[in-house]
């Protein structure tokens, strides 16, 4: 288990003040300016070094995206876009981050900004969290107020300033190119890439879009060396990590462990283990509700990073882990989902915006077993013809989790069908 | 759902901004870039509903189309486009009930049962005396809080359908509970207590207004 000393987000449950005074006492806007310093090209080579890669469910390395931007400043400004659109089912780890420790976020803005060349970054925060936004915006006015925002950032000869963007309730403006879209003032539908951000972002300019959490642990790593977070977790999958474990377990949490924790020991040490024991665990989707779930025989010696459970053939993705028990109605669960995506789909794609639709519908006949076995098969195809075939990952998102189920609990889809054909005769003899 | 059926039919004459908002909008500008003034659309949209009872008429559209120099359609496309802008009346209390898999894995149903019990309505309809409206939404990003119902602006967290019907009689009387959890969780942490941060963990008598989940949801 990781150790308190080695935590990040000491205030991440909000026991502590999460105003300035509070986060300048946890170690927070300590010597900003000397970090500055070190010049933009030592702070990305120091962030590559860590290891850390990206908190919004990719996992791409962030010093390296950091590098991908201009090493000048032409026509164009730089920007820096948080993401803060936290929609995937299961994950809620950036509302702790914004609403208990957001200086951790802001003065991370300044450093990547600063990184990048930028001199400004815009927050775009999920619609819903109105409270989370209104907390945010007070903790941006006291960094203004205290010199750590605006013409000389922290007292390092940088300006930088950082504005707070509301959405208003569309889960695709997760996707960062539907973000920039919805920053501009249009519907959320993805770009096609290439041009990348980094050439053409925000506004046609440069622009870098990062998750809260990849940019609220870089003040940190800086501070503590490369070589601290690189030492914790596993080769390849480095630091610390908020997961969110949600569902069957007795005491639900947020918590911060170390990459590469066995998922079995996170969810005992700190979740209060699976309702009804270990023995009672049906399956988990292990990294917000487009990873494909695990089933309880995966999941014994499973470890919570990147690579093990790409190797699994799902992901870590956000590191929402999402809990059934026994009692679960699996197909339901996962049927549920496919209607989180039809409903989230934003249209622009055919094989997206019919295919979403398609199936939720063929989902909901499988959970009532009115279907024939092979149509399992053609589902299964249909999702393959999704995959892959849309502008952004949301038809892939859509199409993993039924790929889960099928290859995990395809009994169980059958049985129902069987059973729903031995109803039927009985219905038809009398 | 055709556009028809998510703008109401009765329309004001008209809608302008009040002062204060007025110099609302003149902050909101300042954040983005000359000649980028789209981006305020959003942010006008928002401005517009918490000034008109929580929807906006399609005059507030009109106008924030002149204001952002924007066609008017292309301001529809957007206030259609998000979840969040209602295009029709909803009650004084606009209660959106998430039922993602996550929530509905923690009882969600039970919660939405509660709210169909006492007001016999369904997601998108207002109850009769008018005070309430239902939306089933998606996912609210408070997962291992759940299940979680926004009232208005405000998360209510961990809920069942005793602890539902409690917040509604709070709601019914205008003296809504406090937001958050009602486990009295002051965040995301286990509800018997968190497992980390031994040094700065509140004193027990702190959290001892933690009560035990009934069993109705278990």
């Amino acid at each position: 288990m990781l150790n308190d000393a080695d935590r990040i987000f000491t205030n991440i449950y909000g026991w502590g003040d999460a105003g300035l005074n509070g986060a300048k006492a946890r170690g927070d806007w300590d010597k900003t300016a000397a970090l500055l310093a070190l010049g933009p090209d030592e702070i990305v080579e120091r962030m590559k070094a860590s290891g850390l890669r990206g908190r919004g469910g990719a996992g791409f390395p962030t010093g390296l995206k950091w590098s991908f931007m201009p090493k000048e400043v032409k026509d164009r400004p730089h920007y820096l876009v948080v993401n803060a659109d936290e929609s995937e089912p299961g994950t809620c780890k950036d509302r702790d981050i914004i609403r208990h420790e957001p200086h951790k976020l802001l003065e991370g803005c300044l450093i990547a900004g600063f990184a990048m060349r930028a001199h400004a970054a815009y927050i775009y925060i999920r619609g819903e969290f109105v409270n989370e936004a209104r907390r945010l915006q007070t903790a941006i006015d006291e960094a203004y107020d205290a010199g750590l925002l605006g013409k000389d950032a922290a007292k390092s000869g940088w300006a930088f300033d950082i504005y707070l963007h509301r959405g208003a309730g569309a889960y695709i403006c997760g996707e960062e190119t539907a973000l920039l879209e919805s920053l501009e003032g249009r519907k959320g539908q993805p770009r096609l890439k290439p041009p990348f951000p980094a050439g053409v972002g925000l506004y046609g300019c440069p622009t870098t879009v990062n998750n809260v959490e990849s940019i609220a642990v870089a003040p940190t790593i800086l501070r503590r060396g490369p070589d601290w977070f690189a030492g914790l977790g596993k080769e390849n999958n480095t630091g610390t990590k908020l997961f969110c474990i949600s569902g069957h377990v007795n005491n639900p949490c947020n918590v911060e462990e170390e990459m590469g924790i066995p998922l079995r020991e996170l969810l005992e040490k700190h979740a209060g283990g699976v309702r009804g024991g270990w023995n009672n665990l049906l399956a988990v989707i292990p990294g917000g509700s487009s990873t494909p779930l695990m089933p309880k025989d995966v999941c014994a010696d499973m470890t919570m990073d990147f690579d093990a459970l790409r190797n699994a053939g799902t992901g870590l993705g956000t590191a929402g882990i999402i809990v059934m028990d026994k009692s679960t109605d699996i197909v339901k669960a996962i049927s549920r989902l496919s209607y989180f995506y039809k409903h989230e789909s934003c249209g622009q794609c055919t094989p997206c915006r019919e295919g979403t639709g398609w199936m939720w519908r063929m989902m909901e006949r499988l959970v009532r077993g009115e279907a024939e076995s092979h149509e399992i098969d053609t589902l299964e195809q249909v999702t393959r013809q999704i995959e892959g075939h849309t502008i952004c990952a949301l038809g892939d998102a859509a199409a993993w989790p039924i790929q889960g189920l099928i290859k995990h609990f395809r009994p169980e889809i059958e049985r129902r069908i069987a059973a729903r054909h031995a109803v039927d005769a009985v219905n038809a003899a009398e | 759902m055709s556009i028809e059926a998510r703008i109401a039919s009765d329309q004001p004459d008209s809608f302008a901004f009040s002062k204060e908002n007025e110099a609302e909008i003149k902050r909101i500008l300042a954040k983005y870039p000359k000649g980028r003034q789209a981006s305020a659309v959003m942010p006008l949209l928002d401005l517009a509903q918490r000034q008109h009872d929580n929807w906006i008429p399609m005059k507030a559209i009109e106008l924030i189309a002149k204001k952002l120099d924007m066609a008017e359609i292309r301001v529809l496309e957007v206030a259609t486009f998000y979840t969040m802008f209602n295009l029709k009346p909803v009650g004084k209390y606009f209660l959106q009930a998430c039922t993602t898999t996550p929530c509905w894995l923690r009882g969600s149903d039970e919660m939405m049962r509660a709210i169909k019990d006492r007001y016999q309505i369904s997601s998108g309809e207002t109850s009769a005396c008018g005070k309430f409206s239902l939306l089933e939404v998606e996912c609210l990003g408070a997962c291992v809080n759940a299940p979680i119902l926004q009232v208005n602006d405000d998360f209510y967290e961990d809920l069942d359908y005793q602890s539902t019907g409690a917040l509604l009689d709070s709601l019914e009387a205008d003296a809504p509970l406090p937001v958050g959890s009602v486990l009295g969780r002051s965040g995301s942490e286990a509800t018997t207590g968190a497992t980390t941060l031994a040094a700065v963990k509140p004193k027990p008598a702190a959290s001892g207004a933690t009560k035990k989940r009934s069993q109705a949801n278990a």
